[in-house]
C-alpha cells in the first residue's frame, strides 16, 4: 500500500532522513518509534505530500508522491505533528470545512460529520471554538479531521499526545479498530503505545530504519542474549572463573547490590541458551548455595534505547 | 472551481468573524467620507476626483492589512500544513484567499456609493469620471491586494508581511514619481509598468482594455508568485 523506496530528505546540510526503505501492506498497522528528531515527522509529511523527497521516491496505492499527489491526498487522513486546527471556527464548522474540501456532498457531509462526532466523543463540544478546546478534545478533533473522508490510509503523528490516561486507552482502542481494515502509520516515542496498537514496527534513528519488523520478533532478537542474575552463598574465591567456563555463558560480571547476603554476578548467555539448569548443576557440585536467581527479559523499552543508543555513539 | 469557492467562503468568514472586516471598513468610511463631503460642501463642486485621488493612498495601507494574514497566518499557526495535504492544489488555495480578500475590499468600497449618489443628486455631477473612478479603484485595489497576497506568502510573520507587500507598492509609486528624471526613451516603458500611469487614464472616464490587461497581467504574476512561494516554502 505504501512503499517508501530509498528515501532522502536533506534540510540544508543536514540529513534528516537518509536512505530509507519501507514498505506497508493493507490493513497494517505500523508503528514508527524514535527519539525526537530521528526523521519520523519528515517521513510522514513526505508521505503525506506536504513536502516532497529530495532523493527516493514514496508510492502510495501505486501513485508516486512526485507525480500524482492529489491523487495520494485523496487517500490519506492526516493527523499532522502539532496537530494545527483553525481556533477561531467551532468544531462542528471545523469538520464541515475539512469535509468541503475532502469533496464530500453535502449529503454525505452530514453523514460523515455525525459519525465522528460519535466516534471521537466530540457531542458535549460541537458548537464550542476551538480555542476553547482542552488538549484532549483539540486532539479528538484533529483525529475526527483526519478521517473524515473515511481515509484508506491513516497517517498519525503522535496522536496521543497531550491526551489523560483514559483518554489514550480510548483512543488505541479506535485506532486498533480501525486498523482492521485500514492501513496505518502512527510515529510516537511512547514504547507502550506500540506495544498496545501495533503489528509491526519500525525504528528510526538519525534518518535511519535500525529495526523493522513485527513486535514478537524485534523482541525475540534483542532477547537472544539472555542475562541471569545470581546470588550464591559461598566463601571461596574464583567463583567468576568457574561461572565462566560453564558452556554457553560468554560474560560473568560481579555485581555489588546494596543489600545481598551472598555474592552477586551478572551472568551474561550465548543467543539460544538458557544456562539456569547448568548454573544450578554447577553450583550443587562446587557446594555453592544459590539464594537467588533470576532471569531478566528485556523490554522494549530497553530494546529501542539499545538500538537507539548504539548508533548515536558511532 | 469547487475548491476555490470553499477556500472564499472560508476565508471571507474569517474576515468577519474576526474583527477585522469590520474595523477595516470603518475606517475607511470615516476616511472616505471626508473627503467626498468637504469637497461638495466647502467648494461646492459635485465632483469626485478628489476621493479618487485620496483612495489609493488610504490602500496602500489597507490593503497590506486585509492581505497580511491570508498566508502567514496559517503558516504559523501550522494549518497550512492541513491545507496543502487535502486534495486541492495550491493555485485554488491562493485564488480562494486571494479572491476573499477582494470581496472584503468590494465590501468596503460599496458603501460609498452611497455618497456618491448623493452627491449626484446634489449637484451636477460627470457620470463618466465617477464610474471610471469607480472602476479604477476597484482594479487598484484588486491589484494591490493580489501583491498583499504574495507578501503573506513570503513569510510566517504577518507583521514582516504587512511591511513587505507595502515596500513593493511603495516602489511602484516611487518609479512614478522619479518618471521626470528619466531619459524620455525610458519614460513610456517606465510610465507603462507603473500602477498610477493606469489608474489615472481610467479614473478620467477613459476605459481602455490596455490598462485593464496591464491591472489583469499584474495581478496573475503576483499570485502565480504567490503559489510558487507555497510550493517552496512546502520544500523545507
Amino acid at each position: 500500500m505504501i512503499d517508501i523506496q530509498e528515501l532522502t530528505k536533506v534540510y540544508g546540510e543536514q540529513k534528516a532522513v537518509d536512505n530509507i526503505s519501507l514498505k506497508v501492506e493493507k490493513g497494517e498497522i505500523l508503528g514508527f518509534l524514535g527519539p525526537n528528531g530521528a526523521g519520523k515527522t519528515t517521513t510522514m509529511k513526505i508521505i503525506t505530500c506536504y513536502m516532497p523527497p529530495t532523493i527516493g521516491d514514496v508510492t502510495v496505492g501505486g501513485f508516486s508522491v512526485q507525480e500524482d499527489s492529489l491523487e495520494i491526498r485523496r487517500m490519506i487522513g492526516y493527523l499532522p505533528e502539532s496537530n494545527p486546527l483553525y481556533s477561531d471556527m467551532n468544531v462542528v464548522d471545523f469538520l464541515r470545512y475539512i469535509a468541503d474540501l475532502r469533496g464530500l456532498t453535502t449529503d454525505q457531509n452530514a453523514g460523515s460529520i455525525r459519525e465522528m462526532v460519535d466516534t471521537c466523543g466530540l457531542g458535549d463540544v460541537l458548537h464550542k471554538n476551538i480555542n476553547q478546546l482542552s488538549k484532549g478534545y483539540r486532539q479528538r478533533v484533529g483525529l475526527a479531521q483526519a478521517m473524515i473522508h473515511d481515509p484508506d490510509i491513516l497517517i498519525l503523528d503522535e496522536p496521543t499526545i497531550g491526551l489523560d490516561p483514559n483518554q489514550v486507552v480510548d483512543i488505541r482502542n479506535l485506532i486498533k479498530q480501525l486498523g482492521r481494515e485500514k492501513t496505518v502509520i502512527l510515529s510516537t516515542h511512547i514504547l507502550s503505545e506500540v506495544q498496545a496498537t501495533c503489528d509491526r514496527v519500525a525504528i528510526i534513528n538519525h534518518g535511519q530504519i535500525v529495526a523493522d519488523s513485527s513486535l514478537a520478533e524485534l523482541q525475540r532478537d534483542l532477547e537472544g542474549k539472555a542475562t541471569i542474575n545470581i546470588e550464591i552463598l559461598a566463601a571461596q574465591n574464583g567463583i567468576e572463573e568457574r561461572l565462566g567456563k560453564i558452556y554457553g555463558i560468554e560474560e560473568v560480571r560481579e555485581v555489588f547490590p546494596d543489600s545481598s547476603q551472598g555474592r552477586s554476578f551478572r551472568v551474561i548467555a550465548a543467543s539460544g541458551n538458557d544456562p539456569r539448569e547448568q548454573l544450578f548443576k554447577t553450583a550443587v557440585e562446587e557446594g555453592w548455595v544459590i539464594i537467588g536467581m533470576s532471569r531478566e527479559i528485556r523490554s522494549l523499552e530497553e530494546v529501542f534505547h539499545k538500538l537507539t543508543a548504539d548508533i548515536s555513539v558511532n | 472551481m469547487h475548491n476555490i469557492s470553499i477556500i472564499f467562503q472560508r476565508e471571507l468568514r474569517a474576515y468577519f468573524d474576526s474583527l477585522i472586516a469590520y474595523v477595516v471598513i470603518t475606517v475607511f468610511l470615516g476616511i472616505t467620507g471626508y473627503f467626498f463631503t468637504t469637497r461638495f460642501f466647502l467648494v461646492g463642486q459635485a465632483d469626485l476626483s478628489l476621493v479618487f485621488g485620496v483612495i489609493p493612498w488610504v490602500f496602500l495601507f489597507f490593503t497590506p492589512a486585509i492581505t497580511m494574514r491570508l498566508i502567514s497566518e496559517e503558516r504559523k499557526t501550522g494549518t497550512m500544513e492541513l491545507l496543502v495535504t487535502m486534495p486541492i492544489t495550491d493555485a485554488s488555495i491562493i485564488i480562494g484567499k486571494y479572491l476573499a480578500s477582494v470581496a472584503l475590499l468590494a465590501a468596503m468600497i460599496l458603501p460609498t456609493l452611497i455618497y456618491a449618489i448623493t452627491v449626484s443628486f446634489l449637484g451636477d455631477m460627470d457620470p463618466g469620471p465617477a464610474i471610471g473612478g469607480y472602476i479604477g479603484i476597484i482594479m487598484i485595489g484588486a491589484v494591490y491586494l493580489a501583491i498583499g497576497t504574495f507578501g503573506s506568502s513570503l513569510t510566517e510573520n504577518q507583521v514582516v508581511a504587512f511591511i513587505v507587500s507595502l515596500l513593493i507598492l511603495a516602489a511602484f509609486l516611487i518609479l512614478d514619481w522619479t518618471l521626470m528624471l528619466l531619459p524620455a526613451w525610458l519614460v513610456s516603458i517606465a510610465e507603462y509598468i507603473t500602477i498610477q500611469y493606469h489608474f489615472q487614464n481610467i479614473s478620467r472616464g477613459v476605459i481602455d482594455t490596455r490598462d485593464l490587461i496591464y491591472y489583469l497581467t499584474l495581478i496573475v504574476i503576483a499570485l502565480f508568485m504567490a503559489t510558487r512561494m507555497l510550493a517552496a516554502r512546502r520544500k523545507r
